[in-house]
C-alpha cells in the first residue's frame, strides 16, 4: 500500500467480512454488522451507548484480548473481533 | 413510637442482620436499627467467603458451627444471594508451608471436616492458572461463598414479617434496655443488642474494636480463570500478625465470572479512600501466585473497616452488672462467617436456646490483655 490512503478497511467480526472506513472505531463496525457487542450478567445483549470510554457497554474480544472498549479503538486491517453475537 | 419491642438490634450488617433475624425466629419482637444501608459497612466491602478456620478452638467451633447454620439455611436464601460452595484452597508455597497444610488437615479431619491435601501435581491441576512450582495445598472442601447484603435484606424482611421493624437511623448511644438516637429520641426494650462492627465502640468505648482498613479489587469477567476460593498459606502469618500494613494473596471467582481480589490490613487509617499504592501491593502479591493475573482487566477497587480485637476473637454477650447493651462484634475478617453461629449465641444469651458453643472464649468480661477498659 506504501504512501497510498486505504479507502476500506477489513476486519472480522464473528469471522464474517466487514468492511469499514479507514478512522472508524470498531464500534462502529459492531454496530454496521448490526450486531450487538457484550451480554450483561443477566445474560441481555448490551452494544455501544456513550461513546467514549465511558459506559463500558461495547467491550469486545478484539484479536483474542477480552473485553476491549470497542468504541476507543480504531478498526484495522484483519482485526479479528468477536461479540456476545459469535456462534 | 408507640410498638413495644422484645430486643433492639444496633447495627445493619451481617452480625446484626442475623442476631434480629435469630431473635425474631424465637419469636421475639425486634427492631433493627442502623445507619443505612442494610448490608452497608464492612458487610458490603467484605468478599464473603464463609471459611473454617482453625487458628485457635475457640475460632474453630464459631466458625464450624456458623458454616453448619450457613449450609442448612442455603436453600432458603434467594439466588442473588449466590450461594456456592467452591471450597477453599490454601496454597502452600513451599515445603514448610506445605507441612503446616499437614496439620492443618489433621486438625480438621480430627473435628470431622472434609480437608484434602493436595501435592505440586494436584494442585496445578485443580488450578491450572497457578504458577508451576508451588508445594501444594490443602483444600477446605464444604468453604462457600454467599453475597452478604442481599442476606441482609432477606433478613430483616423476616424479622419484619414477624412483627419486628427496621429503622434507618444514628445511635447516639445505648444502655442494657434503651437506646438514645442521634436526634434525642429514646426507645426502650426488653434488651439491646449492639452489633455495631467497628463502630461499636463509639456507644461502649471500653470496647477493645479497632478498625482495619482492607482493600479489595473486582475484575471484568473470566469465567474459569479460577475455581476455588484461593488463598495463600502465608496469609495466616498477615491476618494474625498486628503490623501495621501486611498484604496476602485471596482471589474469589464470583458466580458472575469475575475475579474478586484481595486482601490488605491496615491499622491507624482512618480515611477510606483507595490507597493507590496497596491496591498495587495486592495486585503484585497476587502476580507471585498467579501470574497471568496481570492481565485482566480490574472494573473496581474499594476499601471497607474490620472491627478487629487484640485476640482476634469476636465479643459476643454482655457484662454482669454493667448497664450497656449486649455486643456482638470484633469479627475482623470473619464477620460473615461467624455471624450466624454468633446470632445463635446471642440467642441463646437472651432466650436461652439452645447451641453447642461455649460462650466463656467470646465473652466480653474476657482479658483482653490490658486492652478492656475494666
Amino acid at each position: 500500500m506504501g504512501t497510498e490512503t486505504r479507502e476500506v478497511i477489513e476486519l472480522f467480526i464473528d469471522g464474517r467480512s466487514v468492511r469499514v472506513a479507514p478512522g472508524a472505531s470498531v464500534a462502529a463496525a459492531v454496530l454496521n454488522a448490526g450486531k450487538a457487542c457484550r451480554a450483561s450478567v443477566g445474560g441481555e445483549r448490551r452494544a455501544a451507548v456513550c461513546g467514549m470510554g465511558i459506559c463500558f457497554e461495547c467491550r469486545v474480544e478484539i484479536d483474542g484480548v477480552l473485553h476491549e472498549r470497542s468504541c476507543m479503538i480504531e478498526a484495522s486491517e484483519g482485526m479479528r473481533v468477536r461479540t456476545v453475537d459469535a456462534g | 413510637m408507640s410498638t413495644k419491642f422484645d430486643a433492639i438490634v444496633i447495627g445493619l450488617g451481617i452480625v446484626g442482620c442475623s442476631c434480629a433475624w435469630a431473635l425474631s425466629r424465637r419469636g421475639l419482637r425486634v427492631l433493627a436499627v442502623g445507619d443505612a444501608p442494610i448490608g452497608g459497612g464492612a458487610t458490603a466491602a467484605g468478599m464473603g467467603h464463609v471459611a473454617i478456620m482453625d487458628d485457635s478452638e475457640a475460632q474453630f467451633r464459631l466458625t464450624a458451627r456458623s458454616a453448619e447454620l450457613w449450609m442448612a439455611l442455603r436453600d432458603e436464601l434467594p439466588p442473588e444471594a449466590a450461594v456456592d460452595y467452591c471450597g477453599t484452597l490454601w496454597i502452600a508455597a513451599d515445603e514448610e508451608e506445605l507441612n503446616a497444610a499437614r496439620s492443618k488437615h489433621a486438625f480438621y479431619q480430627s473435628r470431622g471436616v472434609r480437608t484434602e491435601v493436595l501435592d505440586e501435581k494436584s494442585i496445578a491441576d485443580a488450578e491450572p492458572n497457578l504458577r508451576s512450582g508451588l508445594a501444594g495445598g490443602l483444600r477446605i472442601v464444604d468453604d462457600s461463598i454467599v453475597y452478604p447484603p442481599v442476606v441482609c435484606e432477606w433478613m430483616l424482611a423476616e424479622v419484619t414479617r414477624r412483627g419486628g421493624a427496621v429503622r434507618f437511623a444514628h445511635v447516639a448511644n445505648a444502655t442494657r434496655t434503651r437506646m438514645t438516637l442521634a436526634g434525642g429520641e429514646t426507645i426502650d426494650a426488653g434488651v439491646v443488642v449492639l452489633a455495631g462492627g467497628d463502630a461499636s465502640a463509639k456507644v461502649c468505648p471500653w470496647l477493645p474494636v479497632r478498625p482495619r482498613k482492607g482493600h479489595l479489587v473486582i475484575t471484568d469477567r473470566y469465567p474459569g480463570f479460577c475455581r476455588h476460593e484461593l488463598v495463600e498459606l502465608g496469609y495466616l502469618k498477615n491476618a494474625h500478625s498486628h503490623a501495621t500494613e501486611s498484604v496476602a494473596f485471596n482471589l474469589q471467582p464470583r458466580p458472575t465470572g469475575q475475579m474478586l481480589l484481595g486482601s490488605s490490613r491496615q491499622y491507624g487509617v482512618e480515611h477510606a479512600e483507595v490507597e493507590a499504592r496497596m491496591v498495587a501491593w495486592v495486585i503484585e502479591r497476587a502476580k507471585m501466585y498467579m501470574p497471568l493475573i496481570g492481565s485482566l482487566r480490574v472494573v473496581r477497587a474499594w476499601t471497607g473497616f474490620r472491627a478487629a480485637t487484640p485476640d482476634s476473637l469476636p465479643i459476643i454477650g454482655g457484662r454482669d452488672g454493667v448497664d450497656e447493651p449486649v455486643v456482638a462484634t470484633g469479627h475482623e475478617g470473619l464477620g460473615l462467617t461467624a455471624s450466624l453461629g454468633t446470632a445463635e449465641l446471642i440467642s441463646a444469651i437472651l432466650t436461652g436456646a439452645p447451641t453447642t458453643l461455649d460462650a466463656g472464649a467470646y465473652a466480653a468480661s474476657r482479658d483482653f490483655g490490658g486492652h478492656g477498659g475494666h
